[in-house]
Parts: C-alpha cells; structure tokens; sequence
C-alpha cells in the first residue's frame, strides 16, 4: 500500500511542544509511507488541496492525518481523501493536538509520542479496506419532546416545513416555564401574549399531533427510523368529548389542591385546566386528591359534565410511532431554596422564589396580579431582591450561573414599582450579567429610572421581626454591614436541570453533565446536534438560556431536521458487524448479545444456520466482535487485526 | 512528571496503551485537552467505537508482549451510547483482572474505569494516578521473553 | 427526626467516657454537675478519663496544629485505653480539639507525625460526642419526655446554639448548621414552648470578652434583645463561653449600653435535669448570675384555673 502522512502544525497549537518536521521525517523511514510532510494547517482548504495533489501525484492508496481529534475533523478530511477519489475509510487520523501537544510541555517526550501515535494510525490503515454505505428510507416525522417555548418553536417550524411533528408534554398544557411568566426582558411585554398565539398554532396546525399529559417510555432504532413509545397518562376525562367549559371545576368539593401553576400559591380543585389560555384546553383529574379515588365517594363531574366525558375507569394508553428525528426540548427545573437555612429554609412565607413572584404579578396568578404578600394578602412596600439563589454557589453543587436571574429581578423591581409607585425595591447582588441586546441598558433603567437599590454582597440572614423580614447582609463597596427591614423577600432562584433530565438521556442515549444538562456534539460548532445522530437539542435542557436563545436554539433544531429530512434516504455507516461464514460455529452468542437484534438466524442450504447482520440495523458496537468465540463476526474498520496493528506497533 | 519520563526513557521508556470507548472517554481525553490538563506522556490511546468492543485479549496480549500498563476507559454505566456495551465489558475486564496474575502478570499493570466525555479532570486525575502506579511499578518484562 | 432508634435497653446502663475540660471545673461548674446529674438519671454511666490533660483549647492549633492534636488525642487513647468507643465533652470548644486530633489522624500526610508524638496505641476509631448530641441522638426527645415528672409547661424557653455546635457542617456532623433544631426538640419534650429564635446561631462574641469587651456587650446585647423580643423567659445554651458571655456579662452589659436585662441563662442540661425532678441545687442553679427562680414556677392547667 501506498501511504502519504501529513502532520499538521496547527499554527503553534501543536508545532508549540511537538517537532512537527522530525515527526514526518521519521514516518517516511516506516514501510509502505511513500510521502510525509509538515504543514500549518492542514484542514484549510489550500491543506486540503495539498492532500488531494499528493494523493494524484505519489498515488497514494492510504491517508494519515497527524492533527486534532479525529471527533473534531475526521469528516472533513474523509471528503477530502474522497474528492481525490480515494474512498473515504481509506484515511486514518492519528490525535496529536489533544492527546500530545496540549496536555505535556517535554517537546522530546511529546515527539516520540506522536511518532507512536502516526505508526499506529499507518499501521492500522494497513488492514483498511474501500468500506460503503446504502441507503435506507427516512420516516419523514419529527417527535418533539416537551412543549416550552423551545419545543411550540421547534414544532412550528417543522410543520411549517411540512414536516408530521408529534409533540409531547408532560403537563395537561404545553406553554412551559414561559406561559407562566408575567412580563419578559427587556422588552416588557406580556408573556402569556406573545407565547398564547404560537400555543393556539400548535393546536390548530395540521400535521402537528400533540399528546399533552403524555411521557416518553421507549426508544429503539437509529438516525431516521426511530420507534418510540409514549404513556398517554389517563386524564379521566375523555379529550375528544371534553370542551373545557369549566362546569366540573366549579362544582368539585376537592378545593385544597395545591395549584402548581401558580407555585403552590393558591389553591385548585382537583379536577382542573391549569390558566385560562391552556392547549389544550381540556379538564384533568390529579388522582391523589380526588374524592372518587380517594374516598370511593363523589362522581359531581361525571354528573354534571354536559357532554358526558369524565370517565374514572381511563387507564394509560401506550401510543407507538416511527419517526426519523427527535427534538428534546425538556427545559428545566427551578432550583429549591429551601437548602438554604440562612434563607430561612423554605419556612418563612414571604421569602418566595422568583417563579412565585412571577404568579404574584401576573393578572391571571392567584391575586389578580396585585402585589400581596402571601403570609397575610398586605401590599408590600419594602421588597428586598436576592440574586444567585442556586447559581454561582459551589456549596449547593451549583457553580453555574443561571444566566437569567439578573435580568429577571430588574424586571420585577421595574414592574413593582409600576405595580406600586410608593414602594422601595432593593436588590442584593454578587455580579450582574446583562449580556444580551438591550439587556444592561435595561438593568440601567430600573437602577436609574426606577430607583432600585442595588446592593453588591451577598445576605447572610433572614429572619422575621413581627410581621416583617429583617435581610442582613453586606454592602462589600462600601465594607459595611446592612439591614433591611422588607415586607417581602424574592429570591432568585437559578436554573437546574429538569428532574428525569438523566432518565430521558439514558432512553435516548445521549449524553449529560454532571448536573444534569444534555450535552452538544461540540459546545460551539455543534450546539444543537448530539452524539447520537437525529437528535437535536433545543431550549434549557441543554443549558440555562433565556427566551431569545430557547426559541433559535428550537428553530435551529428545527433546520437541522428539515435538512436531515430534505433528502428521502440516509446514508448508512458502512462500520458495521459482518460474518464470516466459514468460520462461524454457530453458536449463537452474538445474537444474544447484539443491543439491537441486528443479528440473525440465516438458514443455509442442507439445513446448516449461520449468524447474519442487518447492516441498516447494526450500530457499530463491536460487542458481537468481542464476545464471538472464533473471531468469525468482525466489525469493518475496527477488526481484530485493526486493534492489533495498532497494539503490535507499541512493542517495537 | 515529564523530567522523570525523559530520565526513564534513556534507560526504557514507559510505556502504557489506553483502549478509550468513542462516546465517552476518548470525549473525555480531548476534552482534558481542550482544558490544556497537564498529564504524563506514557499514553497512547486507541479509539474503540465501545468497551463492549474490548476483547480482553487485547489488553492480555499488550501485557504480554511487554506493555507497561493497559488502561480501559468508558462511558459510565448506564451512559453508554450503545445501551449496555459497557456492562459487558465491565464483566469481562473484572474477570480479567483476577486472571491476570494466573498468567504471571501484575493485575495492577491493568485498569478500567469509566469517564465521561464531560469529565476532563477526572481523565487528567486517572492517567496521572494510572502513569505512577506504572512507573512505581517500573517496567513490565512480559512474557514472551522470558 | 433522629438518627437512632430509641430503645430504653440501649442507653440504660450504658457507659460513656467523660472529658470535663478545664472551663467545667471553675466558672462552668453547674454545666459539670448538671451533665452528671441528667445522665445518671437518664442511666448512662459517665467514666472520667483518668489523668485527663488540657485539650490545647485556641493557642495550640494555632501554634502547631500536629502537636495540638496529639496533646488531645492523648485523652482519647487513654480512653480507649479504659474501654470506650465514645468520648463525650459538654464543651464545644473540647469536643472541636478531640474532633480535630480525629481529622488530623486522618489525614495520611501527618499520621505518622501525629502518632509518633503521641507515643500511644491509637487506631482512630473511637467518635467524640457533645452532650447535647448525646442527649438529642442516643437518647432522644422521646425517651426523654417519657422520664419528665415536673414539665416546664408555659414556659418559653429559646435555644441558643452559638457558632461551634454544628459547624463547620462536615466538621460537626451534627443537626443543620443554620438553623439547628436539637434544643428545640429536647425543650419542647420538657414541656416547654420554644418559640422561634433567628438569632440562634449569631456571633456572642466569644473571646473578645478578653481584649474587646465593648464588641462583646453589643453582639450578646443583640442576641438577649431578640430573646426577650420573641417572647422568652430564659436562654437556653450549651456552650461554657457562650453562657459567660450571656449570663455573667448581662451586668456589664447594663452598665455599659444603659440597660437592666434580666433574663436568665440557663444549659440545657440544667433544663432537662429540672424537668427530670432534680433538686435544682444539685443542678447549680444558684451558680448562674441571674436568678433562674423563674423556671421553678409551677405553670401549666392546674395554675390556670386556679388564677380563674
């Protein structure tokens, strides 16, 4: 075989601490290397020409590049070898940036080891064999987990696309954390009246099936043709006879439900829509509190219901459907103060998270969108603001900063004061971010127009002095300690990731942080995409954003399907199992294994079976290749022998 | 580190072999990277598409041959990209470590363990921790040769 | 609530090692006696540590932190010496010197060090303990009200914890660093109304009462002030110096700020021992600076009607 290796300087990133020029001089004494040489950039594109002109001129059979990851630009260089009509498995890339000139200062050290590193990636690109793909169908369906403003975008946008788009909520209503906000930064304007209309699009779109009150359960297949199962939760009322009216609401006797809509600050009844703008607008029954379930007496709803929907003998239903993409779109959890003793733990009535304070004001909340504090329904005229309740704080495990909390808190100072002109609002501060467009000027207004106080330091006590809050803290610009006496106390509370987030994934087989967030293909070049082909990212669950980015990072997601969707095939990846029939003993080990069924019984001719491999269904694992007892199931382009060259080159 | 790696390798350079899954620990590697995490250069890392796909004779083979040290890194249980790849191979490598030493080899010459793809630092602790056990240990005269 | 399940059979009868520490034989004397009193009633059998020596208190571990620590794990090895696993101290300031030598001792780096000065067997398994966690975990507010013959009903009572009961959290494994709750619940199983306190972990001052006694007089000003505010009759503390600070000061306290608190403050020992039946004598109530005659009042239903 005829090989060519090019070693990339990556400007200084690896010329820095590896001797780019020795490297290639040494590869070309190795067997089979017919040309080696060092170069600044090899993935620029006059790099890339220089690649394709030594493959015509030295025709060359095989190609190593000596770069970067291979998760970063092996794609890029595949095209390349392949534009120079070489196939594109006959290209090896051996790892030197991260794995050599970024992580070790000893220039000599570093050299040997990317010498080793080039010899093992020529000496496995010696069993490399021309590998290619076919082509199977796409299922032209888009499921869309979650309805937050992510998730109503991504959905729109693909329908709009014509695309079907099965959308899934876990709530009653879709709408998310942003149907519950009064106003949105910075420009103020009424949540519920620019997020309702794209709601009401949902239901009335065509091609999107929404299933609200509806889990995601199962996913098997691949990149266009997924299966997923889905529990549609039993309301106990049946949706297609329901027409919201509201009858059964009015006369249920359970009325000591807590409303998780508005946080908890008021009270609902066990059966219930959740605010008056709900898609779709139909009626639930919470089990736990329901008089029929809990006390086996009561059945009012069934009695008045006009048109006879309540049903208590509902049971879940398990819906399957095949789609060649999914849109997660889980957003988030808000992060629980009550970790935080200092704050009171959660047993002061008038410390409230932000997302309450949120209901406080909205006209639709449990006050009618006047300011009461909840303890005792008085207009306060103190409000003291904490910042980073949740963020910035390694000690609750939460070193992030939520991204959304500064520009939350100047809204609500700016809305108290329209709220109630006489009130004084003071706002606790370690930082302000304010990053976005119009934003800090928006910070600006509510501290000079508004009069906010804003105090840089964090508070290190709450505590009530009669019917009021005492906030001590520090004022670090000035070296002083503070006390503000406030009738009521918001906390910023930050962002964390939705609970179930790491369940999800693990159905999904993609990948989180540590704290829960899903993980891009690569945190800036691949923000939406995950390692998992055809499933995209799209809103909070990702990581905290604010309603700008949800709502690109849905419609980004959704271009992503659209472009996926926009052929009618899919390319296969040809690094699958294969068997070698002679060898096989038919043991059967490897069906047994195999993750995916992609093994099975082929009958051969005189009765004799053998192990067969789908190639559209095989993902490339390799378990089959481990586990076969006589080596006859091999995975292309990571045989056995592949391994081994490389692992028979270090002994050298 | 590096200092006593350019003193060793007059006399035999250390040398250890690094099986990373695709998914997670080779994503973990590059990310140790990008984070510009300082680590021992013992390590040459061969990228494996799962730890499902680790045949133990392939860290068997490297021990025997004089390898210094075998390292074997993936997704985390329950993490990995092909479901339960890494199940298997937790089996596998756990029984091979305690066959290790029935064939004349030191089992502390062999390691797995799992690293995400999120997890430069733990990778930077793991080859760090790895590499001194290794040169603690000094060279690996094999089998074969013997 | 607890940690342990409460069994009679466990603690009856049972024996623990006991650090007095050198604030306990002079001004704390009554938290010694009351300690000795309570857990003989409540069955628990306190052995003194024979030759027991100084637990090197605030300057040793700021001289030499090793040497510190293997002055006071000599307590410790001595006691394991006598038999015990656990080696309890009413003293805050103590039981951090005995915790410390433990974390010391932990720590691989200076093992070798610290028990090559100790020149002792020492395996670094034996737990040091406070009373109050002795009393709130082992024993517990349930097995205690069951042994309560003269509540302190009506009676409003608040805790206060000061800053070394509970912290550092991973430090003290020991209730919730910012808002503790052990006193609270042993009060309430006596009888008594414990309303909530905010100032329950604020600074008294500590050893400024040493060399800035002004800073003092205005931190356990402030903690008194919220006391009396929520409605208290007595302080209940657990610490030696937290209770100087509160008690013996309270006259300086008057003098200095133009004051006349009054308000008595008592250990949460004393408290316990009361509600026990235990002669209030034998408890040292009469050692305390302000006259803690109002808990012996008798209150409750029978007083009620008889005021009707």
């Amino acid at each position: 075989m005829r090989i060519g290796v090019f070693v990339c300087q990556c400007g200084t990133n690896i010329a820095g601490t590896v001797d780019t020029e020795e490297v290639a001089r040494r590869t070309l004494m190795l067997p089979d290397v017919v040309y080696a040489t060092s170069y600044m950039y090899t993935c620029s594109e006059p790099g890339q020409k220089e690649i394709q002109q030594a493959i015509s001129e030295h025709n060359l059979q095989g190609v190593v590049v000596a770069a970067c990851s291979p998760r970063m630009h092996e794609p890029t260089f595949r095209r390349a070898v392949e534009r120079a009509g070489l196939n594109r498995y006959m290209f090896e890339m051996a790892n030197i940036r991260e794995h050599v000139s970024w992580i070790g200062l000893d220039r000599e050290a570093n050299t040997r080891k990317a010498c080793d590193l080039v010899e093992m990636a020529v000496a496995k690109l010696r069993y490399n064999q021309p590998l290619f793909s076919s082509k199977v169908p796409i299922h032209k369906k888009v499921l869309v987990i979650g309805g937050g403003v992510a998730g109503i975008q991504a959905a729109l946008d693909c329908a709009e696309g014509g695309l079907d788009v099965l959308l899934v909520e876990k709530k009653t209503s879709i709408g998310g954390k942003m149907a519950q906000l009064d106003k949105t930064f910075p420009t103020v304007d009424c949540s519920s009246c620019i997020l309702g209309p794209k709601m009401v699009d949902v239901s009335q779109k065509e091609n999107i099936t929404l299933l609200a009150n509806s889990e995601v359960e199962n996913i098997s297949g691949y990149v266009g043709n997924f299966k997923v199962d889905v529990r549609k939760k039993a309301t106990y009322v049946d949706w297609s006879a329901c027409t919201g009216c509201g009858a059964c609401i009015e006369k249920c006797p359970s009325r000591k439900v807590p409303d998780t809509f508005n946080e908890e600050l008021g009270k609902a009844r066990a059966i219930n829509i959740p605010f008056p703008q709900a898609i779709p607008k139909k009626a639930a029954i919470r089990r736990e509190y329901c008089l029929h379930f809990t006390k086996g007496k009561c059945g009012i709803c069934k009695k008045i219901c006009p048109v006879e929907a309540v049903n208590y003998e509902m049971e879940d239903e398990i819906i399957t459907e095949d789609v060649g993409a999914i849109i997660v779109a889980t957003g988030y959890d808000l992060f629980d103060h009550s970790v935080y003793g200092e704050y009171g733990g959660g047993r002061y009535p008038d410390v409230i998270s932000g997302l309450q304070y949120e209901r406080i004001l909205s006209a639709s909340g449990p006050y009618g969108g006047h300011i009461k504090r909840p303890s005792d329904g008085k207009e306060p005229r103190d409000i003291v603001f904490i910042a980073c309740v949740g963020s910035r704080d390694a000690s609750v495990d939460r070193p992030y900063c939520s991204g959304v909390c500064c520009m939350y808190i100047a809204k609500q100072a700016i809305l108290t004061k329209d709220h109630v002109p006489e009130s004084n609002s003071y706002v606790f501060y370690m930082d302000i971010r304010s990053p976005g467009k119009n934003y800090d000027e928006f910070v600006r207004r509510a501290q000079e127009e508004y009069g906010v106080q804003y105090i840089r330091g964090r508070v290190g006590k709450i505590y009530p002095r009669g019917d009021r809050m005492v906030v001590q803290g520090a004022d670090t610009l000035l070296g002083v300690q503070v006390e503000v006496e406030a009738d009521l106390v918001v906390l910023a509370t930050g962002v964390e990731s939705a609970s179930g987030s790491r369940e999800l994934a693990e159905k999904l087989r993609i990948s989180y942080d540590q704290y829960g967030f899903y993980m891009e293909s690569h945190p800036k070049l691949r923000p939406v995409e995950t390692n998992t082909a055809g499933v995209y990212l799209a809103g909070v669950c990702q990581g905290p954003k604010d309603i700008p980015a949800s709502v690109a990072q849905g419609s980004a997601a959704a271009a992503k399907v659209q472009a996926l969707f926009a052929r009618d095939t899919i390319e296969t990846n040809p690094q699958v199992a294969l068997v070698n029939e002679r060898a096989c003993i038919s043991c059967g080990k490897c069906i047994q294994v195999c993750p995916y069924q992609a093994i099975q019984w082929k009958e051969l001719r005189g009765g004799d079976r053998k192990a067969e491999v789908l190639p559209s269904v095989c993902q490339g694992c390799g378990l089959c290749n481990a586990t076969c007892p006589c080596k006859a199931i091999q995975l292309l382009h990571a045989t056995d022998n592949q391994i081994l060259a490389e692992v028979n080159e270090l002994f050298g | 580190m590096t200092e006593g790696n350019s003193v060793l390798a007059k006399a035999r350079e250390i040398k250890i072999i690094g099986f990373l899954c695709n998914w997670c620990s080779y994503g973990g590697a590059d990310t140790a990277g990008v984070c510009r995490f300082k680590q021992p250069t013992d390590l040459r890392i061969v990228r494996i598409p799962c730890t499902g796909r680790m045949d133990p004779l392939f860290a068997a083979k490297s021990l025997i041959y004089g390898i210094d040290g075998v390292l074997v890194s993936g997704c985390h249980p329950k993490d990995c990209h092909y479901a339960v790849g890494n199940l298997y191979a937790r089996r596998r490598l756990e029984v091979l470590k305690h066959f290790l030493p029935f064939m004349g080899i030191d089992g502390r010459r062999f390691h797995y363990t799992w690293v995400s793809a999120s997890e430069g630092q733990l990778w930077q602790k793991t080859v760090t921790e790895f590499s001194d056990r290794i040169h603690r240990l000094g060279p690996n005269p094999g089998l074969s040769r013997t | 609530m607890n940690r342990y399940i409460h069994n009679e059979e466990i603690f009856m009868n049972r024996r623990v090692a006991y650090y007095q520490g050198c604030s306990l034989e002079g001004l704390a004397h009554e938290f010694d006696t009351s300690t000795r009193e309570v857990c003989a009633a409540l069955g628990i059998e306190l052995v003194e540590i024979p030759d027991w020596n100084c637990c090197g208190s605030t300057p040793a571990h700021s001289l030499d932190p090793v040497l510190s620590a293997a002055l006071s794990a000599r307590n410790l090895a001595i006691a394991v010496q006598e038999g015990a696993d656990v080696v309890m101290t009413p003293c805050p300031g103590c039981l951090k010197s005995l915790k410390g030598s433990l974390e010391v001792y932990h720590d691989q780096d200076e093992r070798q060090k610290f028990l090559d000065i100790l020149g002792m067997p020492f395996d670094g398994k034996v737990k040091a303990i406070s009373v109050l966690q002795l009393l709130y975990e082992d024993v517990g507010p349930d097995a205690i009200r069951k042994r309560v013959v003269r509540p302190l009903t009506d009676h409003a009572l608040v805790p206060y914890y000061g800053c070394l009961l509970s912290r550092p959290a991973h430090f003290a494994q020991f209730d919730d660093p910012e808002n503790p709750i052990s006193m609270d619940r042993l009060m309430e199983a006596v009888g008594a109304s414990v309303p909530d306190f905010p100032y329950k972990t604020e600074c008294c001052g500590a050893t400024y009462g040493v060399t800035r006694n002004e800073i003092v007089g205005k931190l356990s000003g402030r903690i008194l002030d919220m006391a009396l505010r929520v409605g208290a009759e007595a302080v209940a503390v657990a610490c030696p110096l937290c209770q100087q600070n509160l008690d013996l000061r309270q006259g300086q306290l008057n003098r200095q700020w133009k004051r006349n608190f009054d308000i008595p403050v008592v250990y949460i020992t004393q408290i316990i021992g009361l509600a026990l039946g235990i002669d209030p004598r034998k408890l040292g109530l009469h050692k305390l600076f302000v006259d803690a005659g109002v808990l012996l009042e008798k209150r409750g239903p029978e007083t009620t009607q008889a005021a009707q």
